[in-house]
């Protein structure tokens, strides 16, 4: 394809803000990016690495307070920067279209669907007014919405996150676009979801020879849909070539980092955190952004910027050492995750725990109404001393409910909670005894969200010292200090406020406030999935060594199989608020497993350009779990027959611990898998 | 960078006073509110007459010499009356204020905080009495409870602090969502901690805006219910009642009407000017949100 024109041409592009001080402060610092027709290309970095403003360049398009401050943009032989607006207009939606990252937003909530594709049509197509609805129609079956016609008399609210996605993407296919540029296009949707997403783009880009232009955090993504990927760390290019060869021998140490940092399912182990963090845009530059994390770094490193030069298998990197990132691979070897000791004592026990959230008023209850299903029923979970017990599930499964239900936030409506010596443990938090509330403790998804903003470092996590152990003035302090050296941070940053830290900073000072109570039990939910993946990485090397120095117990929520993998003894999988499978995580992730496991595990990606996964499930989104028989009955791809939707599956036991829910005998199942 | 320095609490209040200097609305905001403040407080030592002093000799004269501002109809020096007119609203709004975002912001946190019936039946209460024109439950407390300093300062607290009741709520509802609330709550705070230590410090923000904007009303309002005769009473001097009572030689001598009407409202924009700021300052102005 080299030979060709290119279809989008960015040339040395350099974007900007003007900082405080009244410089202005890149973004993007001489990015290069061309696209040619039909081409799929892969833009990935973490947070701040400005991929999302790139993307959006392509378009002409920069978000308020960013600048353009030099190089150009050129498509369609003019640059998108000089053109007029209503040029702009024409271009933008119709021969170069956007998927943005949460399409659900996207959407007008107070249109139809219908409508809302028909406005896109009239905007970049000439059709004979009665050929539009037709065409609505069309585009919905292309991107494969069961029910064209229904589909477009709803309303976005009635449809599923996934559902949302399509509809943007058969909107964005209105202007027949030459280019569709997509950003996070399947962030925040279930793994079924998105591997449904990504094939279907796949075939689209195929089938119209588009070109797709995908912003990723998410390498797994980038492998499955892309045939170029370009690196950016820091504003800058630091690697561009194959999808193949990036993946597999990447001629960058940063993009080995990365890869390095990412979990895998097939190993039980843990995955490799990257040192430090990106330079900001408003720190001074000298020599290679990524030499103070590089173990590779040498004088000349510091010395200037490296330009771009080619490397091994058609990449050009800016790395003065291509040849030797691959030597790397000796000294970042992966480590075990801590095993949790056997025979361990109990800590935890929930026995036949459900939760509610309807509420049946008055008038329900004389109509006698039916009692939907509860959100969680019957779940039967036992957690050891120094035992790390995974809950995974898509989102709706009720992992996070039961977490809040164990904390005391959500009072179960049935069945008991039992600390480790057996006492029951008072149903809501305000019941609870400070000695009980100090042994459980709780870690939220989003730093940003459960510290103070506030607050400084010492005051969060002076809340806990203050109230379970009566701690005052240096003896908190000192305590405080300490705390923060188990997470891994200086005593400087106690003055700090959480707006001043980084994201990962964030959660390990949630983590301090976690361990300051010095609980046998902690809860968390989804803890790293706000962080990017090297981040991630430190955040879960940080609680496997918790684990083995403190002896907690850990209940690790996560909608991702593979994190949930490298850190979990057992892992308990949730359908719908009941449980299928639970067992220790090799059992559990192999074979003979429970049909939703299969389904859930096959769609997983990897970073690997040759791993498809299994589709086995539609992704229909299902709002409540059926009233009778097994909670999964819908979307079964193996299903028995009507036993199936009247009565409840049998715990089948598959030996140590290893239990499936299912009507399905356990040699079937096996038989099943091997298919 | 600012980081690793400590802001302790006077720092803060420093930094965005620093900071809304950086504003021209800032500049110009607080400019005019420090002016006013200080004629309000140095005025009776440097007015050139006593406020009460009449030159019958000089009625409705214009501006001179003798008086720059020119005389009243009873010939009292209209630059005098000015300067000291603005010292009774500033000191019954300046403590009227403070009150209603007490208690008003105390309501509205708990009621955000608490919700259910009572929130329900509250807020209904504040939308009945916000549905009615403004002047006119201020009016009907006057004639129960008669007029002046004294009673005019809980009535202005007490209705301005209605209003206050909805701001403080949402700002605090919009808290109450967020984790470190649920986290407190699982760690098992008792309900006034998380409110002193968690709730609290998030909302102070909006209510000094709130109190911002709520005084320059509460300044408007007042000097309307002296030029109805319901707030200052004469000879002591007021904006408000000195526009009534020129308004009917206006034509003869504009300056008794224009002077305490250009002291009104440089008062009041200087206020609004301040405010502005000082939300722009503190974040709470999402209207130019800045991407980075």
């Amino acid at each position: 394809m080299a030979g060709a024109a290119p279809l989008i041409d960015i040339r040395k592009l350099c974007v900007g803000f003007r900082g405080r001080a009244g410089a202005m402060l890149p973004v993007l610092h001489e990015v290069d990016l061309t696209v040619h027709p039909g081409e799929s290309i892969g833009i990935v970095g973490e947070s701040g690495s400005g991929k999302s403003t790139l993307a959006l360049a392509a378009m002409g398009y920069l978000k308020h307070g960013l600048q353009k401050m030099s190089g150009e943009v050129i498509y369609d032989g003019a640059d998108m920067f000089e053109r007029s607006d209503r040029d702009l207009s024409r271009i933008r939606g119709g021969q170069l279209g956007l998927i943005p990252q949460n399409s659900g937003q996207a959407l007008t909530p107070t249109m139809r669907i219908g409508r809302q594709i028909r406005e896109a049509l009239h905007l970049h197509c000439d059709l004979p007014e009665a050929e539009y609805s037709r065409r609505a129609q069309e585009l919905l079956a292309q991107v494969r919405l069961p029910d064209p016609g229904v589909m477009l008399r709803r309303y976005p609210h009635e449809l599923s996150g996934g559902q949302q996605q399509r509809v943007a993407v058969a909107m964005a296919l209105a202007g027949e676009p030459d280019a569709l540029l997509l950003d996070e296009p399947t962030t925040g949707l279930d793994v079924t979801t998105q591997a449904h997403i990504l094939d279907l783009l796949r075939d689209l880009a195929a089938s119209r020879n588009m070109a797709m232009v995908y912003v990723s955090h998410d390498l797994g993504v980038i492998a499955r849909v892309c045939d170029r990927v370009q690196v950016l760390y820091a504003g800058e290019t630091v690697l561009d070539g194959p999808v193949r060869a990036v993946l597999r021998n990447p001629a960058h140490p940063y993009a080995h980092g990365l890869l390095a940092s990412i979990p895998r399912l097939g190993e039980a182990t843990l995955p490799r955190a990257l040192d430090g963090r990106p330079p900001g845009p408003a720190e001074a530059r000298q020599g290679c952004a990524f030499a103070p994390r590089c173990p590779l770094a040498t004088g000349d490193c510091r010395a200037a910027r490296p330009p771009m030069i080619d490397g091994p298998e058609e990449q050009i990197t800016r790395c003065l050492y291509p040849d030797h990132v691959a030597g790397l691979e000796a000294d970042t070897k992966r480590t075990e995750p801590q095993p949790c000791p056997p025979d361990s004592p109990e800590a935890l026990s929930l026995f036949g725990v459900s939760i509610r959230y309807d509420q049946r008023g008055p008038i329900d209850r004389l109509r006698r109404a039916p009692r939907p299903p509860a959100t969680v029923d019957g779940i039967d979970l036992q957690l050891a001393r120094g035992e790390t017990l995974g809950l995974v599930g898509e989102s709706g499964s009720g992992k996070s409910t039961i977490l809040k239900s164990i904390a005391g936030l959500l009072p179960p409506s049935a069945g008991a909670i039992t600390l480790g010596d057996g006492t029951p443990l008072p149903r809501s938090v305000e019941r609870r005894r400070p000695d009980q509330l100090r042994r459980i403790q709780m870690i939220f998804q989003n730093p940003d969200d459960s510290l103070n903003p506030r607050q400084s470092v010492a005051e969060i996590l002076a809340q806990p010292l203050r109230l379970y152990f009566g701690l005052k003035d240096d003896a908190l302090r000192d305590r405080a200090a300490g705390l923060l050296e188990v997470v891994r941070l200086g005593a400087d940053y106690l003055d700090r406020r959480p707006g001043q830290l980084s994201g990962g900073e964030r959660q390990r000072v949630a983590v301090a406030r976690a361990f300051a109570a010095g609980p046998e039990i902690v809860l968390c939910d989804e803890i790293t999935s706000a962080l990017d993946v090297s981040v991630q990485a430190a955040v879960l090397d940080l609680l496997n060594d918790l684990k083995a120095e403190h002896g907690t117990g850990f209940v690790f929520v996560s909608h991702d199989l593979t994190v949930v993998r490298a850190l979990s003894d057992r892992i308990a999988v949730l359908y719908q608020g009941r449980i299928c499978e639970i067992g220790p995580a090799g059992a559990v992730y192999g074979t003979p497993s429970h049909p939703y496991t299969a389904v859930l595990l096959g769609a997983v990606l990897t970073p690997d350009p040759d791993h498809a996964p299994r589709l086995m499930a539609e992704d229909a989104a299902e709002l409540s779990p059926p009233a009778r028989g097994c909670p999964f009955q819908n979307r079964c791809p193996v299903k028995r027959g009507p036993i199936c939707d009247t009565e409840t599956p049998p715990l089948r036991d598959a030996g140590d611990g290893h239990g499936i829910r299912c009507h399905i005998e356990l040699d079937d199942l096996r038989r099943i898998a091997r298919r | 960078m600012r980081a690793g320095r400590s802001l302790r609490r006077g720092a803060r209040g420093v930094e965005t006073l620093r900071a809304m200097l950086g504003r021209l609305s800032g500049v110009i905001g607080l400019t005019l509110v420090a002016l006013h403040l200080a004629l309000a407080l140095i005025s009776p030592w440097i007015v050139p007459y006593e406020y009460t002093s009449m030159d019958s000799a000089q009625t409705l004269a214009g501006p001179s010499a003798a008086h720059w501002l020119g005389t009243d109809h009873l010939g009292r020096d209209v630059l005098t009356r000015v300067l000291l007119g603005g010292r009774e609203a500033l000191l019954v709004t300046g403590t009227a204020t403070p009150v209603a975002l007490v208690w008003g912001g105390g309501l509205g946190v708990y009621l955000g905080l608490k919700g259910g019936w009572r929130d329900e039946v509250a807020m209904r209460l504040v939308d009945a009495v916000l549905a009615l024109p403004g002047i006119l439950p201020l009016l009907v407390l006057i004639t129960v409870f008669g007029t002046g300093g004294e009673v005019l300062m809980p009535t202005l607290a007490f209705f301005f602090g209605i209003p206050v009741i909805r701001v403080a709520r949402a700002a605090a509802h919009e808290v109450v969502a967020r984790d470190f609330i649920s986290a407190a709550r699982a760690r098992g705070h008792s309900p006034l901690s998380i409110v002193r230590r968690e709730l609290l410090p998030n909302v102070t923000d909006t209510l000094l805006v709130e109190g911002a904007m709520r005084w320059s009303w509460m300044l408007l309002a007042f000097s309307a219910l002296s030029f109805l005769g319901f707030g200052v009473s004469p000879p002591k001097p007021d904006w408000g009642l000195m526009v009534s009572d020129a308004r009917i030689y206006m034509s003869l001598a504009p300056w008794g009407v224009i002077a305490p009407v250009i002291a009104l409202s440089t008062l009041i924009i200087g206020i609004n000017l301040t405010a502005d700021a000082l939300a722009k300052t503190l974040g709470l102005d999402h209207s130019r949100k800045a991407v980075i």
